[in-house]
């Protein structure tokens, strides 16, 4: 994914962090540039699209980070609209209470640094307060199992909404207006990245393969020495926090939020991205994430094009999933990840990154080339 | 390989009268074994035994009703399979449970979990010490599929393997965990006669090589009385017999167990 996934080179001890540093750095200077042109593109109804762009961003971090649990765990999950929530409500709450006031009263609404450190602080509150939503979610995971987690997942997501609806101080049914308007496409995609990021990263580490043991099989995982139970909870924890993230994110870039905002049809267009791109791919679950908001949104024209009376989008949506899953039920890339399925250019894309090796896993890292 | 915490004389395992009722059924009633390091001991009876049963209690996936096992010395009354697995013990299964969908290398991987000492932080930011345990623990992993043959296969799916690899590339995975105390069920099951005669060279060969102490269930006769310097015979849960391959032969208790009553020479 990301620059900071690129191999060291050197063999060095010591050198990760400055790999990670420089990574990092060049991904926020990269997004600093596009954040601060992309508004400008000269495109006919360009507010409308970066609009699309940056509701697509969230979705990406939604559908990555339910791969965490749906794909990397295998703990099927519908409660993401739940935790999403949880994270939304727990941010709006402190910017629209504490933090937009005490900016205001102190005449720093003129600073950008000052919000945009206020702002991350609410979000990193929110995603807190989504990962103990997972960790409580966790919990009865550790004794269910496929379709029976899924509707206690479902069930947590639904009391999660009802609750919301009848706190009164955050706008219940009426919604919660006037968020201040401080999520930006910066914020969006660098949670999209570092999502993407840990994501990656976690694939490639013993938390990782723990993960997918849990999912293949969990009594020879347990043989194996792996607390299962503590890497569900994992899982869920982690997804949920980047879900929170997500819904802090949607709740300050639409400035409103209203509880019918998350009902359950909200976890199940997040699946559907997570199938549909391959569940336990990463890559997969972005590109189907970006495609589908964009194709549900492609699809309003659909009506104006062939005149119709009546908007005909879920229907070509449906139409769409179910042919490819008649055609394709792995999803667009299965289990792979997009350069698994790429024509190989092993010079360019090492199989194993991030072995910082000296030279000698690169040898025996690829199959036999004969 | 293992540091040796005790001395040989000491038991690595002992289950003293360990029993399990499921029920009104006794799976297994009075079970006593104590197996010492460098053993290789054999299990053996009919089907139904309680052989199996006999491993999950060992294994932790059964709790015993009654009765005392100790692992190294400890107690393992209440503790999950992942916890016994840290005392050093690994297994196969009679059925075989390996990671399908995960490749020959990723499965050795796995089974060496517990000794890949970082964290959450060392997983995401892979630290030098993830860098050091991952490069170790590839070794390592390419090493033990080298041991059973398997090198060529390292970045196949497992469940693309023939079946008598997926049961060696079990064993790989087992022993990626370092153990002292290796569980065999039914390593030989659907193997063909050169592969089990590959299977018990293989078996005696890792045992020397990592110093192990093995149980085994088998039912196929040539790999326990060959390799096999001890042996117990459940029937019933119960233990009718045990000692040298050829006692067991000769034991008329156990020939009765597997063939039925002896029927009177004329």
């Amino acid at each position: 994914m990301g620059p900071a996934a690129q191999p060291s080179g050197s063999g060095s001890r010591q050198r990760w962090w400055i790999r990670d540093a420089i990574g990092l750095a060049v991904v926020i200077i990269l997004l600093a540039i596009v954040s601060s042109t992309i508004e400008r593109i000269p495109i006919p109804g360009m507010a409308y699209y970066f609009r699309i762009i940056v509701l697509a961003g969230i979705n990406v971090i939604l559908a990555v980070s339910l791969n965490i649990i749906n794909g990397h765990a295998g703990q099927f999950s519908l409660g993401h609209a739940g935790f999403m929530a949880v994270g939304a409500y727990t941010s709006a709450f402190f910017t629209f209470f504490y933090f937009n006031p005490y900016l205001i009263a102190h005449g720093g609404d003129s600073s950008p640094v000052l919000q945009n450190a206020l702002f991350l602080v609410a979000l990193l509150i929110g995603g807190l307060a989504a990962a103990v939503a997972g960790y409580i979610v966790g919990i009865p995971s550790l004794r269910l199992r496929g379709d029976y987690l899924a509707v206690v997942t479902l069930g947590f997501g639904e009391i999660i909404r009802v609750i919301v609806l009848n706190i009164d101080k955050v706008g219940a049914a009426r919604g919660l207006a006037g968020i201040p308007n401080w999520s930006s496409f910066f914020w969006v995609y660098f949670f999209a990245w570092l999502t993407a990021f840990v994501s990656f990263r976690l694939v490639r580490s013993k938390i990782g393969r723990a993960f997918f043991s849990v999912r293949e099989d969990e009594i020879a995982a347990e043989a194996m020495g792996i607390n299962t139970t503590r890497y569900k909870v994992q899982a869920f924890v982690l997804g949920s926090f980047f879900a929170g993230i997500a819904g802090g994110l949607l709740a300050h870039y639409l400035a409103y939020l209203n509880p019918s905002m998350f009902t359950f049809i909200r976890s199940i267009e997040v699946v559907v991205m997570v199938v549909l791109g391959g569940m336990g791919s990463i890559s997969g679950a972005v590109i189907a994430a970006i495609g589908l908001t964009f194709l549900l949104e492609q699809l309003r024209n659909v009506k104006d094009w062939l005149h119709l009376s009546s908007d005909p989008r879920m229907v070509i949506y449906a139409l769409l999933l179910i042919g490819l899953m008649l055609t394709r039920r792995q999803g667009i890339l299965g289990r792979k990840e997009i350069w698994d399925v790429m024509p190989r250019r092993k010079d360019v894309i090492p199989e194993k990154p991030d072995e910082e090796g000296e030279g000698k896993l690169d040898d025996t890292s690829g199959p036999p080339v004969q | 390989m293992m540091a040796v915490k005790k001395t040989d004389e000491s038991a690595f395992l002992s289950a003293s009268n360990v029993t399990i009722s499921f029920g009104g059924l006794t799976a297994v009633s009075d079970f006593n074994l104590s197996l010492r390091q460098h053993e290789l001991v054999g299990l053996i009876g009919p089907n139904g035994a309680g052989k199996t049963t006999l491993f999950n209690m060992l294994t932790g996936v059964y709790q015993p009703t009654s009765g005392v096992i100790r692992i190294g010395g400890v107690g393992t009354a209440g503790m999950a399979p992942y916890e016994i697995t840290k005392l050093g013990v690994a297994r196969t299964f009679q059925n075989i449970r390996l990671f399908k969908d995960l490749s020959v290398l990723q499965n050795v991987r796995i089974g060496s979990h517990i000794h890949y000492h970082y964290g959450f932080g060392g997983s995401v930011l892979h630290t030098a010490a993830y860098a050091r345990a991952e490069r170790e623990g590839n070794e390592r992993a390419r090493d033990l599929l080298a041991i059973f043959g398997l090198e060529d296969r390292a970045d196949d799916e497992a469940k693309n393997l023939p079946y008598g690899d997926q049961r060696r590339l079990e064993i790989a995975r087992a022993l990626a965990a370092k153990p002292t105390l290796l569980l065999l069920d039914e390593p030989a099951a659907g193997l063909n006669t050169g592969e089990t005669i590959d299977l018990m060279q293989t078996i005696r060969d890792v045992k020397d090589r990592f110093g192990l102490a093995i149980l085994l269930i088998e039912h196929n006769m040539e790999l326990v009385m060959g390799i096999c310097e001890r042996i117990l015979v459940l029937n019933y849960g119960e233990t009718i017999a045990q000692g040298s391959p050829e006692d067991i032969q000769s034991n008329p208790v156990v020939i009765e167990a597997y063939l039925g009553e002896a029927v009177e020479a004329e």
